[in-house]
């Protein structure tokens, strides 16, 4: 017989909205045409705003809520998570909107898959299921394989596309086969119910659940662009529009991490010694290998690319020392970083298109001389390249320091070997990051010398105050973002 | 009064940040507006350390001009200010500095000029440096701690001389990876300490809660950071780059505030958080410290150029002021404090002339120097009084720094080993000999003999400029005044140090 489950529409609001207003966009783009051009990023970033609004009466509201038998759950992890996605999505808005306005590009279109995209990810931070988790990476990712190739008549753009779409299908199957492998085991695709089961395994099936496990986080290690499987990355923020590389280095990889999370600490809580040192080598090579491959960079998108997939090596050093008693602080430390990483990693690409507005081009080269024709944006720029290298009073510190507190809160040889690599890390990373600040405010305009100033339009001149506002007040009150981390982990 | 108490040194450090968010809103051509607006902040800053110094007890141990608020709850981070004997000299020092440096700076901006940019760097040096000094919370003090680097990289790297890409650089990575391995430390003293940032509360609590070994390793987190900082050899290559490209106002606040900061980070954590563990620690750093002495005065002999052979000669200073540190007793500690201060004033004002000189030579390369006392006596004679203040001479204000710290190793603290400190008296007594030599040496290259040929056909204007006097003076008599009543630094160091070496013998 079937129950027609019991739906909680409160729970499910902010995904309702956003639903609404993808309709609202295709249909305002269906009947009017080239009219609806410049509304359409209106309508989109107004109805990532308005999506925030249940976002913040569930807050408020308060208790958590499980739907359809504990696949689905509104907790406070999901709803900061969830803020963060809409926010997120609401600043790639805000520096799309002259990019591609200007462009000879589809507009409506974008806006409804961005916000597919986005979709999805609100769905994975609630999605405690393994079924729930993989139509909510779908949701996220299909959406951009597509935004990746936006640029349909440059080349690099159709080879960002691919790249990204085949490699992120594979994960996908690898994943996926981890999943069915658990699910074999198990009996049950419920997070909890999996935990349940893997602990009455005991010491059976360990081959098979190992195995799986590994898959599983491999799957996921593709998503976040963790070394060895970051491949497609420099590639896919070259050639994607700047917005869409934004988008991806940020929210789609926060979404990973969302991921990982609730699957390794909640389902594979008891088995840490699979997944340990599995996140050990990650971690340490991710950071390295992508600050090393960073130095060498002359491109500043490419640049930001590896910095992206050293910074994902930061937030995924955590994992390699949480215990079960440690989990908690492990959650908060990644919540925290990822939030603060936004704002960062977002204000640099902002920082990013607004230079290339004047000078076309990427190429460290052409930063020259910025301070003098543009010392605003040079400020900035400064800020948000040393908020990620970690300089205080800039955002970045805090987020690192978190991530030490966690080695050393009960202290482990391992632990404390990775927390002296991520500091050593932290200095390389410093070399390349502030290389576009000396080429900025040290070296002299490039010789066709054109000084013209910059002239920012308001959506991406929001976008940047956004970010840089964000960055220094969690610098120099960090209280702001560590509350709501604090709130973040689950209960159980 | 009490609302003074309460509020002076958080205005004592964030006055400088307002002064310096103003100057943003000022447009970049009017430079006599953005001068004016760094002259009242930094002046106004001072007047709040002036006013602390009158209101000051100067016979209470402990910290004054608390204040303990709400910061970041989730870690237990507070914003936790107040001061001792040992950061009043210190605070002061950099608002003296400050306000100096932005006199001189009147009509001394180097390429690419834009005062506006350069001023609110300044400025938020300023606020670093003050707030490392007033800071008692961990945390507090490593976020003030790291907010002197950027400014100080974009003075070197936009303002310096020839080479600044590369000092600028390497000054801030050397320093990065030291704090890095601190705030490791850091962390490490708040889970093994007792789960708090307060330096008071550390200090009464952590190393009694953790074995030796744990104390012994986090000493070494420490260590990098401060030992970066001073800078202690073999950490110090950073030092003669940053310092030789530096513009002539970043060469001063370096020398005379932020090489402090890493030995006043000795003294106000390392060292009483970690007593035993600095026990253990001391013989090495009192070795380091004695190679610092002779190689930073060997490394002088073989300097050309004269701002490096002054940053050399920092080296070897800092060394004593370690040595001082290094031997735990209150006379050495209280050498070391006094070292410090006296090192700022009169390596301070080394850099300023050697600023100046460089504004009309357009050179530093001591071969094409010579004759200064015929072509401006003044500057001939200002020159000649620092060397001699700073070679040690008794009656100013560097020999309270070298003499008693050399006297303290005669004598270490209880259970740390007599032949070795000793051994270290006789080679820092050495050192002071190479010290002579090499400032004299300079002395004579620079201020004697006749002018070099080259210069015959050069109209350079010789006369002192206002902004310099201005900013000489007080720094002169500074020296002056210390040297001849050294119970005026004293007085008010030796009660905070004695609470210091208290916890030694614990």
């Amino acid at each position: 017989v079937f129950h027609q489950p019991f739906v909680d529409y409160h729970a499910f609001a902010p995904e309702i909205v956003l639903t609404g207003v993808l309709v609202t966009l295709l249909l305002v783009d269906l009947v009017f045409e080239e009219r609806a051009r410049r509304a359409t990023s209106t309508i989109a970033g107004l109805g990532l705003l308005g999506a925030l609004i249940p976002v913040f009466t569930l807050a408020w509201n308060g208790h958590d809520r499980a739907l359809f038998g504990g696949a689905y759950v509104v907790d406070n992890f999901s709803l900061v998570l969830k803020a963060l996605f809409l926010v997120a999505g609401y600043v790639t808005v805000l520096i799309s909107t002259d990019y591609i306005g200007e462009g000879d590009y589809y507009e409506g279109e974008y806006y409804f898959l961005l916000l597919s995209s986005i979709l999805g990810m609100t769905v994975m931070a609630s999605a405690r299921d393994l079924i729930s988790i993989f139509i909510a990476l779908e949701t996220l990712s299909i959406p951009a394989y597509l935004l990746a190739g936006w640029r349909k008549r440059d080349l690099k753009g159709n080879e960002a596309s691919l790249k990204y779409y085949l490699l992120g299908v594979f994960a996908t199957g690898v994943m996926l086969y981890g999943m069915s492998l658990i699910f074999g085991v198990t009996h049950s695709t419920v997070l909890t119910e999996i935990h349940g089961a893997l602990a009455a395994k005991g010491s059976t099936s360990v081959p098979i659940v190992t195995v799986g496990i590994l898959f599983v986080i491999i799957g996921f290690a593709f998503k976040v662009s963790a070394v060895p499987f970051h491949a497609w990355a420099p590639d896919t923020y070259e050639g994607a529009p700047t917005p869409i590389t934004a988008f991806l280095s940020v929210a789609s990889k926060a979404a990973g991490f969302v991921a990982l999370m609730t699957l390794v600490f909640i389902s594979f809580d008891g088995r840490s010694d699979v997944w340990q040192p599995l996140f050990w080598v990650l971690s340490a090579v991710t950071m390295t290998v992508g600050n090393l491959i960073a130095l060498r960079q002359t491109n500043v998108v490419r640049m930001l690319a590896y910095s992206s997939v050293a910074q994902a090596g930061y937030m995924l050093a955590p994992f390699a020392v949480a215990t079960h008693a440690g989990r908690s602080d492990a959650i908060e430390a990644m919540v925290t970083y990822l939030v603060i990483y936004a704002a960062m990693n977002l204000g640099a690409f902002a920082v990013v298109m607004a230079v290339a507005r004047k000078t076309r081009s990427a190429e460290k080269s052409s930063y020259g001389g910025l301070f003098e024709y543009a010392p605003g944006l040079a400020v900035l720029l400064a800020v948000f390249f040393f908020a990620l290298a970690g300089i205080p009073p800039l955002g970045g510190w805090y987020a690192k320091l978190v991530i030490f507190r966690i080695f050393l809160d009960k202290p482990t040889g391992w632990g404390v070997a990775l927390g002296v690599i991520l500091a050593v890390n932290s200095v390389v990373g410093l070399f390349y990051y502030a290389s576009i600040a000396r080429e900025a405010f040290m070296r002299p305009v490039p010789d066709d010398g054109d000084r013209a100033p910059i002239r920012i339009p308001a959506a991406l001149g929001s976008a940047l105050a956004l970010c840089a506002v964000a960055t220094l007040v969690v610098g120099v009150v960090p209280q702001v973002v560590a509350r709501f981390a604090h709130l973040a982990p689950f209960g159980s | 009064m009490h609302g003074f108490d309460d509020w002076a040194l958080t205005l004592a450090v964030f006055i400088p940040l307002v002064g310096a968010a103003v100057m943003l809103l000022v447009p970049r051509a009017e430079e006599e507006l953005c001068k004016g607006i760094a002259l009242v902040t930094s002046v106004a800053t001072l007047g709040i350390g002036i006013a602390i110094l009158f209101d000051y007890d100067y016979d209470k141990r402990g910290l004054q001009y608390t204040l303990d608020k709400k910061w970041i709850d989730v870690i237990h981070s507070r914003y936790q200010v107040g001061i001792d004997g040992i950061s009043l000299p210190l605070l002061i020092l950099s608002m003296v500095i400050v306000v100096l440096v932005v006199v001189y700076s009147w009509n001394h901006f180097p390429e690419p000029h834009n005062p506006k940019a350069f001023l609110i760097l300044i400025l938020i040096l300023e606020v670093g440096m003050n707030g490392t000094f007033v800071a008692q919370d961990l945390i507090l003090f490593f976020v003030f701690f790291e907010v002197v680097l950027l400014p100080m990289y974009f003075m070197i790297g936009v303002w310096g001389g020839e080479q600044r890409q590369y000092a600028a650089i390497k000054f801030f990575l050397f320093t990065l990876f030291g704090s890095a391995l601190m705030i490791l430390g850091f962390l490490a003293l708040y889970f093994k300490g007792g789960e708090s940032f307060s330096i008071p509360y550390l200090i009464a609590h952590a190393e009694a809660a953790m074995p030796h070994n744990v104390a012994l390793l986090i000493f070494g987190g420490l260590f990098m950071g401060f030992a970066i900082k001073v800078p202690m050899f073999p950490f110090h290559t950073w030092l003669p780059d940053a310092h030789t490209q530096a513009p002539t106002q970043g060469s001063v606040i370096l020398a005379a505030i932020l090489l402090k900061l890493g030995t006043y980070g000795f003294i106000r954590i390392a060292i009483p958080i970690l007593p035993q563990a600095a026990h253990s620690w001391a013989p090495w750093i009192g070795g380091l410290a004695v190679v610092g002495i002779i190689y930073g005065a060997l490394g002088c002999l073989a300097q050309t150029d004269m701002k490096r052979l002054i940053a050399f000669s920092s080296v070897a200073h800092m060394g004593f002021v370690m040595l001082g540190i290094s031997t735990l007793t209150p006379l050495g500690i209280n050498a070391a404090v006094f070292g410090m201060v006296a090192h700022g004033f009169i390596t301070g004002m080394l850099f300023f002339v050697a600023g100046s000189l460089k504004d009309r030579y357009h050179t530093l390369d001591m071969k094409r120097l010579g004759g200064l006392l015929l072509q401006s006596p003044h500057m001939g004679w200002i020159l000649g009084f620092c060397c001699m203040a700073s070679l040690g001479l008794p009656g100013l204000a560097g020999f309270w720094g070298e003499f008693p710290a050399i006297l303290a190793a005669y004598n270490p603290a209880k259970g740390l080993s007599a032949p070795l400190f000793r051994s270290y008296m006789v080679i820092a007594s050495i050192g002071t000999v190479f010290a002579a030599g090499y400032l004299l040496w300079m002395l004579q290259r620079v201020a004697f003999g006749t002018p070099k040929e080259e210069w015959e056909h050069h109209h350079i204007d010789f006369g002192m400029h206002w902004p310099e006097w201005a900013s000489w003076l007080p720094l002169l008599a500074a020296i002056v005044a210390f040297g001849l009543l050294p119970g005026l630094l004293f007085h008010v160091t030796d009660p905070a140090i004695h609470a210091v070496v208290a916890t030694i013998g614990k």
